[in-house]
Formats: structure tokens, C-alpha cells, sequence
């Protein structure tokens, strides 16, 4: 029976080998803040860590991943949101539906570990994970804010939203 | 026994459940009764042990407000918006302020005091305001009345600030945590009596709070109906015809009987086949195993090709389907000094919502319990009865917020149709999840539909137009899913944003000739609201040949469109907005060139301007966007800025990408492969300018979606020197001027 390490915890997941990783956390594990958005590699809502890695679980089979890698899930990445960049979304109110966001986070983090000061391009290049209700903006002021380039190199939507009477 | 103290009773209208669009792809009920019988006044009950306080608030001892939300949330923010409503005229501490989602079996045991849930058509807010105000007054009133009686003083020399009673002559204050216990016994006032705040002295509404329903979207804790578990539950996959209109013949079960985890092999209706499994993926993995026949029907026909022929013979039909005339246009442009014409035309989409159609549904004893992403919570509830077979009050929707919406999911409840018999088949009791892949959300869902119009306009010898002639030839939504909506063959509703009418979705546009017809050419698609429903075609249509029209009358877009909005001060109020926002006129660096357009959809006034550059190979880069937004009350202004910014994501993807092509029937482009979705490198800057009048309530999630297209490709033909008249660009050569 497969073995993963999902959190630090070893999870025995009876599946077939073929089985997309992502479904093995999703319905052995129970983990659901993993999200099914495309399975085809193209959206990113299924992304998780691997040994520190930014992965689309969706692509992968269960036995391309070792017991001894270290999965790391949305669930995972902090005890009460505590992360930089989980605390840079809620300052700047990143989510809409926020079904994509599980994915937009797990993909900031790995861009920020790599590239702790990332300009806007880096952010182009990086964050390629697909939102339908439209967070751009504030994912990019997000990931800056949690890189400390101070809020961010644009001005918060919010303020800019100038109000006339 | 409850004492009244503000001379009336609450007495709620008594409405007529009504689930109107749900009679039409959902298998039908229109519904004009009050299924548990008599019920009394008060079915609501207090919500953990607080006090309720009339039907929106319940205040517990701590003083924190629980404030009712009916309407769905999606990702709009509605929920925020309406429970800063309620908030404002409540008069309570915004900190403490948290939400409960209703569920239409208590809006219905309530004969319906919570009203109208169905979320669409940006309606949201601007439909529940009113009630919603009063909801939180009646609420407020009761607390300082309590507060009144206990320190036996006249209510009118109290006043209340972050849910503290202050009666400054006796220098005493309490909370409304303390009193709520004690109003809670009081009858609430009418609230029809209330005087409700000026918008002006609004101290939570009008401000951009942060919404409340953030944190569980950071850690993954958040459960949508995509995420359900319940004991027992089994999985399904399914497979409907991928032919509009096709019938399943017959399915080879055998060759998966031995699969892992395979329980049972479903005909769905006479048009899909499930898999259920113990799980999703080797529920998915046997269907996509299993053969099947399909009788494809006429349906199978049909292509892009002999869609485009069918929507071509309506631009010469002599019999139309919805016209607005003023004077002669076709004399009127016969005669005039210079003659402009064009026909554009823009496809299918799908809405692609992240969170894919699931429903799940458990069948016991008498009983059925469907979860589900839903826009309409009682067509929900209606769509659940009608699959089902039982009478509404043994059914039960559990409630969950939608990883996106965007129209797809109103009143048309096909998924919980197929749920439902995919549930009938298995044991009683058995929790049935079925999700559909993306491919099977791609094949069937209720597209944008398909038009083409074309236009001539003449301008007389001083380049003003004289006439103005358009022929819009596409599907209606109407026909699909709200048949009644057609009045003597004429349906209006695809003209939505040509309208005379003030209001809702108004021509922004004085012309002295002006024809406007549309002829219906349905297909065998299914069609239905997409963001921004017709306007964000009809807007595109209007700006960019009214772009056309300024270049071959030589005249500036801006002052050219200024010139016959004299009588639209709201349209030109907004446009001009943009303008001076977006730099109208001011110069640009070289390459980058601007575009403008202004439209006008769901209550809302709107305008861009966008800045964008193509570069010697052809690349196309949008630079930055300004919108400008006039929905009267800015309940919002954090949450109306992140809706234009949604718009523009949604809008600008469909402009770049945006295509469902048709061959043999059924949709080609499947998945984000080929059905590509705009990403964050490709979102432009975008600024959003609020002019509020204060003088009306209009809608945030769609009108500015009807602008950005034109607003995008009218810069573009200021890059390149040539219109783009077919949508989307992207297999379109851009050639720098
Ligand atoms: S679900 Fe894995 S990338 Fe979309
Ligand atoms: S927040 Fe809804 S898809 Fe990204």
C-alpha cells in the first residue's frame, strides 16, 4: 500500500499507483483544501510542496512520490495562518470565491523562498496559476507586501478607488 | 407575552413562492403555496442562544451581531456588502459583526420574510438593500427601547455608537449585548415606518471594509460542496451526450464490472451515464474506460461553419424579433454625405467557474438533502423536489458558498437533476457525490451565446451622424431558459443595453435615425447569463463601430461620443471620468496607444479607457485600464474595486482567448489547453473610479464587464490602424501601424 508523508504525518493511501496525487489527498487523506480545477496541469489549484518544491498534484502519480518526500499542503504551511504570506493575503483581501487561493498561496511561497525580493516580472513568471474571479492585482500587491517591498509597488486598490460625491 | 411598544405589529408581505427561471432547464415549478400550511409569524429562530431581534439580527451577551444573509455568495461579496447594510442602520461595532447564511427551507417555513434569494443579474445588493436597512433599524429600535424602558427615560434622548447606549443627562451606558435579552421580548416596529440614515452620515456602509469571509480561503479549511463528506458517501463521474441533444444508446458494463472500487453503472435520463465508485477518481477513471453508443441526433450536424451560415441569414430576415426605431435611419444614411458599415461578431463561451459543477444528494426515508454550488438557493430546493418526487417540505439544500458563479449556476439546476437519479439508483440512504471533470463542465454548460451584427451609420458633410442602423442576429436566452420573456415573438432582452428606458440599460446615445433590430437564430446549444448577460456583446457591438464612425468622421473618439450624450448626463458623467482618469488626450510613450467606450448595464453607468501597445511581431500588450463606475451607493468601495478588477480578468480573457468552437455538434475545446484563461502576467494595471450620484442603486459584479472589450479593441485599432471586428484575437494577425 502507497505511503505518503503529507504534513509530517505518514498516511497509508490504498489507491492505484496511476492515481493522481491530487486525489489521493483530496479522498484517502481527506485534505480538501487542495483543489480539482483543470487536471491537466494548467490551473493550479491543486498545488502542493514536495521537498520544498511547488508541484501540480494533479499531474502526478501517487508512485512517482517517495515515502520519504515530504508533501506539504495547503493544511500544512502554518498553524493559524500564520504564514507571511497567508497574513499578506488577508491584509490585503486577496480572495473573491476563493477557490483558486489555496493554489495562489502555495505558489507565492515557493516563488518568495526562492526569490525572497521578486519584482513584477518574477511574479509574471511565477504565479502562472489561474483565477477565474479575477485577483490579480491584489495577488501580485500580496506576494510584494509579504516580500516586504512595502505595501507593495503599486498603491492598494482600495485606496485607489477614489470616491466623489 | 410580548408588549408592543412602537404601535405596529410585523406584518410581512406574504410572497408567492415563485422559482420562475427554474421552470425552464430545471424541469419546472412555479410554485404559489405555502407548503407546511399554517405557520406562525415568528418560524425564525435565535440563532446560539442570542436574542433575536426582528429577522436579520440575533445580538448575543458579549454584544457581537450575527446579521442574516439570503443571497449567495460566490466571490462577489455581496455577504460583506449587505452586512455592512445591515450594520450601518444597527448602529453595532463592525468588529463584532458576524454572518449566517440562511437556507431556503427556513425562508420558506418563514413563508418567505427573508425574500428573494436568487443571486444574479447583480441584484445582490441593490434588490435587498431596502429590507436589509430596515432589518438592522428595526433591530437598533428595539435595543434602545429596552435600554429606555429599563432606565424609565424617553427613547428619543439615547444614543447609540459601536453598540453602546449612551443617555448622556443621567450619564449612563450599557451595551447591546446587556439589553438584548430584554428587547428581544419587545413586538419589533414595522418597518416600513422607519426613516432609514442618509447615506452621508453612514459610518460602516460607503467604507472599504474587508470582507468577511477571508480567512477560511487562506488554510484550505473552507468547505465547498466540491468538498463534502459524509459517512458512507460513494462517488460518481458522468458523461452526458457531448452532442447537444443526443441520447444515450447503450453502454458495455461488463468491460468495467471488475474495476477498482466500481459500484454501479447509471443511466441518467435518456441523455448520460455515471460510474459511481468509492471514489472520484476511480469513478472517473471506469467511465472514461467504459464504452459507450451514443445516438447523437440531428445535433451532430452542426459546426461552427453552419452556425455561422444560420446567424448570417437573420442579418436579411425581413421578420425580426425586438427592434428600436427613431425616425428613418435607412433614408437618413441613403443620404448622407459619408456611409460607415461593419459587422462584427463575438462566440460561445463557457463560464469556466474554478470550483466545477458537483451536486451530491442523499435519498433516506422520505427525505432528500442535495449540497451544491448554487446562485439560486430555491431553485435549488424547487429543482431538488421536482427530481426527487417529494413535496418541498421533505427536501432540504445545505448551504455552501461557490467557487464562482458568474451566472452559470442560477436557475438552472441540471445537476441536480442528474444527482438525484444517479442517487434514485443506489441504496436509500446512500450520500451520492457526483462532480463533473472539467472536460464534462466545458462540454455542458449554458453558454454565452453566439451573435453577429452588423451596422452602417451615415454621417452628413459636418462628420455628425445623421443615421444609425444595426441588425443583430443571434441566440437568445430567453428562448432557452424563459420562454414567457418573449412577447408576440419579441425579446427584448437580447437589446439589453440599447434601451430607451432609463434605468436598467439605457442607449447612452442621442442619434436622429436610429433602427435597432434583432433577428433570432437559435441553435442547438444551450445558451444562458454570462457575466455582464448580453451587454458585454452589445457593448462591444455599439463602441467599437461607434469608434469606426469618429475615425471616418475624423473626429476625437472622446469628443465624437460627447456629442450626442447631451441628454445622458449619467453616461457622460462616467465617460468623462474615465477620461480624465485614463489621460484622454494626454501623450502616451511611444508604441502605447489608448481606447475608450462607455455602456451601460444592470442599474450601473460605466466607461474605460485602455492603454495598449503591439509590438512589431504582433504581440499584444494591455498596459492599463481605468473604469469608471457610477452604481449610485458605493456600499463597498474595496469590493466594487475588485469586482472591475474581476471584470477585467473575465472580459479581457473572452477578448484574448475566449472560444467555444462547435464541430460535429459538440464543444471542441474541452479544458485551459485550448480554452485558454487569462493569467496574472497578462492583467493589465488597473485603476477603478467610484462617481457615486447617491441617487439610485445600481449593480457592481457585471456592468463594467461591457467595457473593457471595446475599451481594449478600440485601442487597438489605434495601434494597428484596423479594426478588430471578430472575437477573440488571438488567431488574429496584429500588425503595428
Ligand atoms: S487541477 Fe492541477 S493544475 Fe489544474
Ligand atoms: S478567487 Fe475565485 S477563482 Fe480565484
Amino acid at each position: 500500500m502507497p505511503k505518503l508523508n503529507i504534513n509530517g504525518r505518514i498516511r497509508d493511501v490504498q489507491v492505484e499507483p496511476d492515481t493522481p496525487l491530487l486525489w489521493a489527498i483530496r479522498e484517502q487523506v481527506g485534505l480538501t483544501g487542495t483543489k480539482y480545477g483543470c487536471g491537466v496541469a494548467q490551473c493550479g489549484a491543486c498545488s502542493v510542496h514536495i521537498n520544498g518544491e511547488l508541484q501540480r498534484s494533479c499531474s502526478m502519480r501517487v508512485s512517482d512520490v517517495k515515502p520519504s518526500d515530504k508533501i506539504v499542503t495547503i493544511e500544512g504551511l502554518s498553524r493559524n495562518s500564520s504564514h507571511p504570506v497567508q497574513k499578506a493575503w488577508l491584509a490585503v483581501d486577496v480572495p473573491q470565491c476563493g477557490y483558486c487561493q489555496s493554489g495562489q498561496i502555495m505558489a507565492a511561497v515557493s516563488l518568495l523562498k526562492k526569490n525572497p525580493k521578486p519584482t513584477d516580472k518574477d511574479i509574471d513568471e511565477a504565479m502562472t496559476n489561474i483565477c477565474r474571479c479575477g485577483t490579480y492585482q491584489r495577488v501580485r500587491e500580496a506576494v510584494h507586501m509579504a516580500a516586504g517591498n512595502g505595501n507593495g509597488t503599486r498603491a492598494r486598490s482600495a485606496d485607489r478607488a477614489s470616491r466623489r460625491s | 407575552m410580548k408588549k408592543i411598544v412602537f404601535g405596529n405589529t410585523a406584518k410581512f408581505t406574504r410572497r408567492k413562492f415563485i422559482v420562475g427561471s427554474a421552470a425552464a432547464a430545471g424541469g419546472g415549478l412555479a410554485l404559489g403555496f405555502n407548503p407546511f400550511g399554517a405557520i406562525g409569524e415568528a418560524a425564525a429562530q435565535a440563532a446560539n442562544g442570542g436574542a433575536e431581534l426582528g429577522i436579520w439580527v440575533v445580538v448575543k451577551p458579549d454584544s457581537s451581531c450575527v446579521i442574516r444573509i439570503a443571497r449567495s455568495e460566490m466571490g462577489q461579496g455581496t455577504l460583506t456588502g449587505l452586512a455592512q447594510l445591515v450594520a450601518e442602520e444597527l448602529g453595532c461595532d463592525w468588529k463584532k459583526v458576524t454572518t449566517e447564511g440562511l437556507t431556503p427551507n427556513r425562508n420558506l417555513a418563514a413563508k418567505r420574510v427573508w425574500g428573494n434569494m436568487s443571486t444574479g443579474g447583480s441584484q445582490g445588493i441593490r434588490q435587498s438593500q431596502d429590507y436589509g436597512r430596515r432589518g438592522g433599524a428595526v433591530a437598533r429600535m428595539m435595543l434602545l427601547q429596552a435600554a429606555a424602558d429599563q432606565w424609565k427615560v424617553l427613547v428619543g434622548e439615547l444614543t447609540v455608537a459601536s453598540g453602546v447606549i449612551t443617555h448622556a443627562a443621567s450619564k449612563r451606558s450599557t451595551t447591546y449585548g446587556k439589553v438584548a435579552a430584554a428587547a428581544a421580548k419587545l413586538t419589533p416596529p414595522d418597518p416600513k415606518t422607519i426613516k432609514l440614515k442618509e447615506p452621508k452620515d453612514w459610518t460602516i456602509a460607503g467604507k472599504p471594509m474587508k470582507r468577511l469571509d477571508t480567512a477560511d480561503k487562506l488554510n484550505g479549511s473552507k468547505v465547498y460542496a466540491i468538498d463534502v463528506k459524509l459517512p458512507g458517501m460513494l462517488h460518481a463521474a458522468i458523461k452526458a451526450s457531448p452532442v447537444f441533444g443526443g441520447k444515450l444508446k447503450s453502454v458495455d458494463e461488463a468491460k468495467i464490472a471488475s474495476m477498482p472500487g466500481v459500484k454501479k453503472v447509471v443511466k441518467v435520463s435518456d441523455n448520460a451515464v455515471a460510474v459511481v465508485a468509492d471514489t472520484w477518481w476511480r469513478a472517473k477513471t471506469a467511465l472514461d474506460a467504459l464504452p459507450i453508443v451514443w445516438d447523437e441526433g440531428e445535433g451532430a450536424k452542426a459546426s461552427d461553419k453552419t452556425i455561422a451560415e444560420h446567424l448570417k441569414s437573420g442579418l436579411a430576415a425581413t421578420e425580426t424579433n425586438g427592434e428600436r426605431i427613431h425616425g428613418d435611419a435607412k433614408a437618413a444614411i441613403a443620404g448622407a454625405a459619408k456611409k460607415v458599415s461593419a459587422t462584427y461578431s463575438t462566440p460561445f463561451l463557457s463560464h469556466a467557474c474554478m470550483e466545477v459543477g458537483n451536486c451530491t444528494v442523499k435519498l433516506s426515508d422520505g427525505k432528500a438533502e442535495a449540497w451544491l454550488p448554487t446562485q439560486n438557493l430555491e431553485a435549488s430546493l424547487a429543482g431538488l423536489s421536482t427530481a426527487s418526487g417529494l413535496p418541498l417540505a421533505q427536501c432540504e439544500i445545505h448551504r455552501h458558498d461557490l467557487g464562482g458563479g458568474f451566472g452559470r449556476r442560477g436557475g438552472t439546476q441540471d445537476y441536480i437533476h442528474q444527482a438525484v437519479a444517479i442517487a434514485k439508483a443506489m441504496p436509500a440512504g446512500t450520500p451520492v457525490k457526483m462532480i463533473w471533470s472539467r472536460e464534462e463542465d466545458q462540454a455542458h454548460d449554458f453558454f454565452r451565446p453566439i451573435s453577429i451584427c452588423e451596422m452602417s451609420a451615415g454621417l452628413d458633410a459636418q462628420g455628425n451622424m445623421v443615421g444609425f442602423q444595426m441588425r443583430l442576429s443571434g441566440q437568445s436566452i430567453n428562448a432557452q431558459l424563459n420562454p414567457a420573456g418573449i412577447v408576440r415573438g419579441k425579446d427584448m432582452r437580447q437589446l439589453q443595453g440599447y434601451y430607451e428606458a432609463p434605468g436598467d440599460a439605457q442607449l447612452g446615445y442621442t442619434v436622429p435615425n436610429l433602427l435597432l433590430e434583432y433577428a433570432m437564430r437559435n441553435t442547438h446549444v444551450p445558451v444562458g447569463p454570462w457575466r455582464g448577460v448580453n451587454t458585454n456583446q452589445n457593448g462591444l457591438y455599439m463602441e467599437c463601430f461607434i469608434e469606426e464612425v469618429a475615425r471616418a468622421a475624423g473626429k476625437d473618439s472622446l469628443e465624437f461620443r460627447r456629442s450626442m450624450m447631451s441628454k445622458h448626463p449619467k453616461h457622460l458623467a462616467v465617460l468623462n471620468a474615465a477620461a480624465e482618469k485614463g489621460n484622454w488626450g494626454k501623450p502616451l510613450p511611444p508604441g502605447v496607444h489608448r481606447g475608450i467606450a462607455q455602456f451601460m448595464g444592470y442599474g450601473s453607468y460605466s466607461a474605460a479607457t485602455a492603454e495598449v501597445s503591439v509590438s512589431p511581431q504582433g504581440k499584444l500588450k494591455v498596459h492599463r485600464m481605468v473604469l469608471a463606475l457610477n452604481c449610485g451607493h458605493a456600499v463597498n468601495p474595496s469590493q466594487i474595486a475588485a469586482q472591475v478588477e474581476g471584470s477585467v480578468a473575465y472580459g479581457l480573457g473572452a477578448t484574448l482567448y475566449g472560444e467555444m468552437r462547435v464541430e460535429n455538434g459538440r464543444m471542441v475545446d474541452l479544458n485551459f489547453d485550448t480554452y485558454e484563461i487569462l493569467k496574472l502576467a497578462e492583467f493589465p494595471k488597473v485603476e477603478t473610479v467610484i462617481v457615486p450620484t447617491h441617487d439610485f442603486w445600481g449593480g457592481v459584479g457585471e456592468p463594467t464587464i461591457c467595457v473593457v472589450a471595446p475599451a481594449v479593441l478600440n485601442a487597438i485599432f489605434a495601434a494597428t490602424g484596423k479594426p478588430v471586428r471578430t472575437l477573440p484575437i488571438k488567431d488574429q494577425k496584429l500588425t503595428a501601424a
